[in-house]
């Protein structure tokens, strides 16, 4: 069977299977429709949470950049991890017990105030659309490279399988679906990993694989990965840091606090049955996002390795009509990764490579004119490798290579069965499949909980507001689709916003109305205003007003990263300092919560008496 | 309602927990992850610097274990001071 028919059988097949649990898991009230009627064992939610989570930036994307980054790639790891302890121990189980359907409704009961819970959803919705255009873009992509359809075509099918079980199913649709999602998903990642790590260390298990030495030698994989790229001008994969050592230290810091304030992640703790489930169900979440988030440095650091080894035999490792094979003699020998003969000879590329070419992420320029692949750093500043490349007569890099192919690939460069490809193409699509049913959600709920029932029509019927979220659901698909076919720019840099903002101003909020009893509604509002300015504030100087080009204002905050050299992409975790610093001190400036919402917080803390969720206000 | 045996004992009881838990999360982290990585990529763990270890493996199945740890002690506090779930 040929690799386009099978992809099609494999992703016909799981989407199959997702309508399938959409017709068995009909909403029919609002409590089945926001929270899935408070019934989903721990185990199962934790699946569900981890797809929910894991986008197609996860599945796609991120290996590849740690590929890239090296060490400092573990901010990722770290952050989108860490996560989920604050999740445990500060926020899950006290907001079950709470026993409401969204964080908006958390925040404006527990801070008594209107106010306090508009500035919620507003935040809610900005994150949530912003992270949902890159969900739709990589429904799109993961569409149009599998399945030979354009990539709007892709996005209008997305968008019809997401209706079909989100809009009927509401929570307890997409929980079900994602326990299935999350299965493929990770069965899809794991496999090629485990080909691969067996191919160069003889270790099945990737995690130690990575850790283990070269098959036939005893230099580990990351020691011959470090001696390949330093000698190549590269900066040393082990050590290798983006920025300062603080940067990373405050971006880990807000990936996490961001990762704990997402409120479509928040809302499936809503879904437990009681406390004890909630602070359970984050471990499980955890334990199969590490399955991947454990998986992916490995397969990062691999597939750097196999592409240096590809363009140059050199390094030791050779693709051979079977797969990749290590050359244990170059590789104890450490040959010249200079020789004139090591360098690929741009005729002889393999054909994975040819494939990729085609869609312009992978491009060769061949700049001296010897008809091989020359693949280094030319701008490095390590005199040594600047001479060797001079000496060899190399003109510059003449490969450029888009990090999302590493794991797109990976199963072709390592010369897997067209299965394995297939499974591939429906794990990205499930990936990011999940995430756009859980934020769209998310944006559901703000609407129809937040805004229509807590606000604009306070008595509607429960068949009403039913109606209504599911109305929502409708709009916010046709929004997102809209959004992903029409991307627009700043599109790359929101994901980072969507952080910042969670991170700002409602992680701070939330906490604060748990842990602090006294805590009152002036000093909740303008700690959220606070955290959300300065972060807004620090990313538009950098990337524009409203991310519109031009209107950047670096001059008045002196320059780029002037904040003690942190990035835009880490400001969340100051602008939560901001927010918590600001809301302690105008509370000490006003008056005391009510006594009722001081008794309110001591029920909450206390796990006896947990209800089912309900949505009355 | 029975939250007034000794709510007191118990949200300090669940604070010192937390506490616990949140400086172990900081220093498998933030501290062998970030801030002592250089020194402790001195030792290796296999074929692992032990700093990059910890920043790109060992922090997660820290957290891991953190909270399923997490979970079993908050339980053992609930009952003990008889404020767990039915």
């Amino acid at each position: 069977m040929d690799l386009q028919t099978t992809i099609y059988l494999v992703v016909g097949a799981t989407f199959a299977l997702y309508i399938g649990i959409a017709i068995w898991a009909r909403a029919g009230s609002t409590s089945e429709y926001y929270a899935a009627g408070g019934s989903v064992p721990p185990v199962m939610n934790g699946m569900a949470t981890a797809a929910d989570w894991m986008s197609a930036a996860s599945f796609i994307s991120m290996a590849g950049l740690i590929a890239n980054m090296g060490y400092g790639g573990g901010l990722f790891l770290m952050g989108w991890t860490g996560g989920y302890v604050l999740l445990a121990c500060l926020l899950a189980p006290y907001l079950r017990k709470f026993g409401k359907f969204t964080v908006p409704q958390f925040i404006g009961d527990r801070f008594y105030s209107q106010t306090a819970s508009t500035v919620a959803v507003v935040c809610l919705l900005v994150a949530s659309i912003t992270y949902i255009i890159g969900q739709m873009t990589g429904v799109g992509v993961a569409f149009s490279r599998f399945l030979g359809v354009s990539s709007d075509t892709g996005i209008y099918v997305g968008m019809a399988i997401v209706f079909s079980y989100a809009v009927f199913g509401g929570m307890k649709g997409i929980t079900y679906t994602q326990v299935a999602q999350y299965i493929v998903l990770i069965i899809a990642y794991i496999i090629p990993a485990v080909f691969i790590s067996l191919a160069l260390t003889g270790n099945a298990i990737p995690q130690l694989g990575l850790g283990a030495s070269m098959s036939g030698t005893d230099i580990s994989m990351l020691q011959r990965l470090d001696q390949v790229v330093t000698d190549l001008g590269f900066g040393k994969y082990t050590t290798t840091t983006a920025g300062s050592t603080l940067n990373m230290f405050v971006y880990t810091f807000s990936l996490m606090i961001g990762t704990a304030g997402l409120p479509h992640v928040i809302m499936r703790f809503f879904t437990v049955p009681n406390v004890a489930a909630a602070r359970s169900s984050a471990g499980w979440a955890l334990v199969f996002i590490a399955l991947l988030y454990t998986t992916a440095p490995a397969v990062g650091a691999m597939a750097k390795l196999n592409l240096h080894g590809t363009v140059n035999s050199a390094v030791g490792i050779e693709s051979t009509s079977t797969g990749m094979k290590v050359n244990a003699e170059a590789i104890k020998a450490n040959a010249d990764l200079y020789a004139p003969e090591a360098s690929l000879a741009y005729e002889a590329r393999p054909d994975w490579m040819k494939r990729w070419e085609k869609t312009g992420l992978l491009k060769f320029e061949d700049k001296n004119g010897d008809g091989r692949i020359q693949y280094y750093n030319d701008k490095t500043k390590n005199e040594a490798a600047k001479a060797k490349a001079e000496a060899a007569g190399w003109k510059g890099n003449e490969l450029t290579v888009n990090a999302d192919i590493i794991v797109l690939a990976n199963p072709e460069i390592a010369l897997l069965p067209n299965w394995v490809i297939a499974l591939v193409a429906a794990g990205g699509l499930a990936a990011a499949l999940s995430t756009a049913a859980g934020l769209l959600m998310a944006i559901s709920a703000a609407i129809s909980h937040d805004l229509i029932k807590g606000v604009f029509v306070p008595n509607i019927s429960e068949k009403g507001e039913l109606m209504a979220g599911k109305i929502a659901m409708a709009l916010a698909i046709v929004v997102a689709g809209w959004l992903g076919l029409n991307p627009p720019g700043f599109a790359a840099g929101t994901v980072a916003l969507a952080f910042g903002i969670a991170a700002s101003s409602l992680f701070p909020a939330i906490m604060m109305g748990i842990f602090s009893k006294k805590m009152n509604k002036e000093g909740a509002i303008a700690g959220m205003l606070s955290g959300l300015f300065v972060t807004l504030f620090y990313v538009f100087a950098h990337k524009g007003i409203f991310f519109i080009k031009g209107t950047e204002y670096l001059d008045l905050i002196g320059g780029a990263n002037s904040f003690f050299g942190i990035t835009p992409e880490a400001i969340g975790g100051i602008g939560a300092l901001v927010n918590f610093a600001v809301a302690f001190a105008v509370d000490k400036m006003t008056k005391e919560p009510p006594e009722h919402i001081q008794h309110m917080v001591e029920a909450v803390r206390i796990p006896r008496g947990s209800k089912a969720v309900d949505g009355a206000h | 309602m029975q939250y007034n045996h000794d709510a007191q004992g118990y949200w300090k009881a669940t604070l010192g927990l937390i506490t616990k838990v949140l400086v172990i999360w900081f220093l498998c982290s933030f501290g062998a992850g970030i801030l002592f990585a250089d020194a402790l990529n001195g030792i290796s763990l296999g074929g692992y610097p032990l700093g990059f270890w910890f920043a790109h493996q060992g922090s997660i199945y820290v957290f891991v274990a953190l909270i399923f740890w997490y979970a079993k002690k908050m339980g053992d506090i609930d009952r003990e001071f008889d404020v767990h779930e039915d």
